[in-house]
């Protein structure tokens, strides 16, 4: 019974994939419920910036290139939204443990972003996050169209750039 | 257990047969995306820092995710090989196979899920399923769950399951609801108030069949077939005002870890934080009394947890720093935390061009106070209903204390400083069980400085030094890193252990690392010696023994 169900899955899955090949659809973000600082609930499938391209940004206090992805980001985010109208969102992992402490430390750094709380990792999952700091730009359609992982100091000139493509109408290598 | 089982590959044949013949349209707006992580490692003995022979001179930890989603309709599979596990995670994750897979289907109102699934009630405290991959923590449900929201506001969450043990299932089953009212979305919908109050309560019940036992003084005790679990939580916020607590409770529940007592235990959580732009403060305290809830009585390691207790101390990112990390003891600890984080303005004398960031913390966890029961001279005793212990009383030594600062400065475009000093007080004979070993007090000192050479590239310093006298003695790291964003990564590294009591111990442990990222895949090659430590992810942590080798890491999601 099992392995049917496995075959089952495969086929399924197989089924699924050529079928993307000919819609050449992209993936829009998942529906999952995560909570606001405040403690509202909301689904991730509505998250937009109104047309306009949003970068959406896994990070957890324990991890520090993800700090460091952030204030690097807070510096110029001004001047970011100004020229091309991007939003970030940044959604803490942190668990339970740590939840309470995303607000207090977001506020504290002056940090501007949308931030969503993931405590138990639904999000992440949809995502298929694996390792953090995971970057993805989202563009004007809710479609993800490029993705990154970790975090070196400059790379935030690669994901600027990525999002000037995006106003311009270029296509963007999906790796 | 069978039936449900049955009941789930049932549901899921019967949806996945109706999806490919009748629903060919829907189809073709299907997505697959998935993530790829590969952990692998050549071992070569040491037996100067303690990594011994592997026979296998080499093993290999991955797993890959699928993951299928069609508008309201989604399915995923992960496929996990342990061959075998690489030293640190558990033995009997050895093998091959597809631990996971679910369906899931949503509409407006309803969300049903069937197969294996994670989940939260609050935060945790009766129940939390979830995973650590890194760590080879999993205690995912298999079985049913449905999520209702009839209005606005109000969300209603019903599953039951066995939890997942290595490649196996547990013992018991699992059973749980849970309610949460946003009170403004439902009384307010035109979000006059800014008051905002959020209430939630829960039920959990395990069950595992009822068993008899012989403990030491020759009782025969009962065991109870079913175990119950109820919380209640309510967060209230208004500005940048917020306040939060959860308490739970547990009904008699023997069992290996708790010395099989008969005592309920419980468990309160409060959380109050302010913060405003530049400015944040919260202050936490937690009070755990026998609360380790597992679908197995004489579980004792880190599997079929049904509730998550959330340690109230930092989790820290350096390798020193997080050298002595705490470990929650379920069985009764009172917790306190405090932290302010602080922004000096741009423009100011101490702020300079960029600001400063200042971050402060400090934590304590001391035992609960037990006093023995009337007519007992000892607590914990099984059988009994173990011991009394005052509510709001700490104990009187500390199991771990943390004060740590963090300052962190940008002085122009191209350098940046992190300067952090922490003193922790780490209780070593109750954290990692080792009894009689003394205390560890210790001051650890890091400076983090990066500068950019240019645009894309970059060399970061890093000098971490720890003090103390107790365990190993003083360590000194020195750590060296040159990227070229976003690809490259070269890293050199020497931890020293140069404090060692045992002068022959003293150790140098050097690694090199490189790593090439590319969008999302990443690939990274460490060689050296790793010493023997703990790593924390979560609430979980796990031993990983000193190693000496190669270690390859590559990870991929699309």
């Amino acid at each position: 019974m099992k392995k049917i169900i496995f075959l089952s899955l495969l086929v399924f899955l197989f089924a699924g994939a050529n079928a993307q090949d000919e819609s050449k659809s992209l993936k829009k973000l998942p529906a999952v419920s995560v909570k606001t600082l405040d403690g509202k609930t909301i689904n991730t499938a509505e998250l937009s910036n109104n047309g306009k391209p949003m970068i959406v940004s896994f990070w957890a206090l324990w991890c520090k290139p993800c700090i460091n992805e952030l204030t690097t980001i807070a510096d110029v985010y001004e001047d970011w939204v100004e020229e091309t109208g991007v939003k970030l969102v940044a959604v803490s992992i942190d668990d339970s443990r740590s939840t309470s402490k995303v607000g207090p430390t977001v506020n504290g750094k002056g940090w501007d972003y949308e931030v969503l709380l993931d405590a138990n990792g639904d999000f992440k999952r949809a995502m298929n996050v694996n390792m953090i700091p995971h970057t993805f730009l989202i563009n004007g359609n809710g479609e993800i169209v490029w993705q990154h992982t970790s975090f070196s100091e400059g790379s935030e000139l690669q994901l600027i750039e990525m999002v000037r493509k995006l106003n311009r109408g270029e296509s963007i290598d999906s790796h | 257990m069978k039936t449900i089982y049955r009941f789930a590959v049932a549901a899921v044949a019967v949806f996945f047969s109706f999806h490919s013949t009748y629903a060919q349209g829907i189809l073709e707006g299907g997505r697959v995306s998935g993530n790829f992580q590969l952990d692998a490692q050549v071992y070569r003995a040491d037996s100067a820092i303690g990594a011994f022979e592997v026979e296998e001179k080499m093993r290999m930890n991955s797993f890959a995710n699928l993951l299928y989603t069609n508008g309201n309709f989604s399915a995923g599979m992960r496929f996990e090989s342990y061959l075998n596990p690489l030293l640190g995670f558990d033995e009997r994750y050895k093998g091959s196979g597809v631990p996971y897979w679910f369906g899931s289907w949503r509409n407006e109102q309803f969300e049903i899920t069937v197969g294996h699934f994670y989940e939260q009630f609050g935060s945790g405290m009766v129940l939390r399923s979830y995973e650590e991959r890194n760590l080879g923590y999993d205690n995912t449900i298999r079985g049913a769950k449905v999520k209702f929201s009839p209005a606005q506001g109000v969300v209603l969450k019903g599953l039951i399951g066995t939890q997942r043990f290595f490649w196996e299932q547990g013992p018991g089953i699992v059973r749980g609801l849970d309610g949460d009212f946003a009170l403004n979305d439902i009384f307010d919908k035109e979000g006059k108030l800014k008051t905002r109050l959020t209430i939630g309560g829960s039920f959990v019940s395990k069950y595992q069949p009822l068993e008899e036992i012989l403990v030491e003084n020759g009782d025969l005790l009962v065991l109870p077939a079913n175990v119950g679990a109820w919380a209640a939580r309510f967060n209230l916020s208004n500005g940048g005002f917020s306040l939060d607590g959860e308490y739970a409770n547990k009904m008699n529940d023997p069992s290996s870890i708790n010395n099989y007592i008969y005592k309920n235990g419980e468990s309160l959580l409060l959380q109050a934080s302010y913060s405003t732009r530049g400015f944040g403060a919260i202050v936490s305290a937690k009070r755990t009394d026998n609360m380790s809830f597992k679908s197995k009585r004489t579980e004792t390691g880190n599997t079929l947890d049904i509730n998550y207790l959330p340690a109230l101390t930092r989790q820290h990112a350096y390798s020193l720093s997080a050298m002595y990390p705490y470990a929650r003891q379920p069985n009764g600890e009172m917790a306190l935390q405090g932290q302010i984080n602080y922004k000096i303005k741009k423009g100011t004398l101490l702020g300079g061009k960029y600001g400063t960031d200042i971050a402060v913390n400090y934590s304590r966890v001391t035992p609960i106070k037990k006093n023995a029961l009337s007519g007992d001279t000892l607590t914990d005793v099984a059988g009994t209903l173990g011991y009394e212990s005052p509510f709001f009383a700490f104990g009187d030594s500390a199991y771990f204390s943390d004060f740590n600062i963090e300052v962190q400065h940008k002085f122009n475009k191209n350098f940046k400083l992190l300067v952090s000093y922490l003193n922790l007080t780490y209780d070593i004979a109750v954290i990692e069980g080792h009894p009689g070993e003394e205390v560890v007090k210790a001051n650890i000192f890091i400076v983090d400085g990066t500068y950019k050479l240019t645009e894309k590239q970059a060399i970061k310093v890093e000098y971490q030094h720890l003090f103390t006298k107790q365990d190993e003695g003083e360590w000194l790291q020195f750590l060296v890193e040159y990227t070229f964003a976003p690809k490259w990564y070269f890293t050199i590294s020497d931890q020293y252990n140069y404090g060692n009591p045992d002068k022959d111990r003293r150790f140098h442990y050097p690694t090199l690392s490189a790593g090439y990222t590319r969008g999302s895949n990443r690939l990274s090659v460490t060689y050296g010696k790793q010493r023997e430590g703990i790593v924390c992810v979560g609430g979980v942590c796990r031993n990983v023994p000193a190693s000496n080798g190669l270690t390859i890491t590559l990870t991929s999601s699309f």
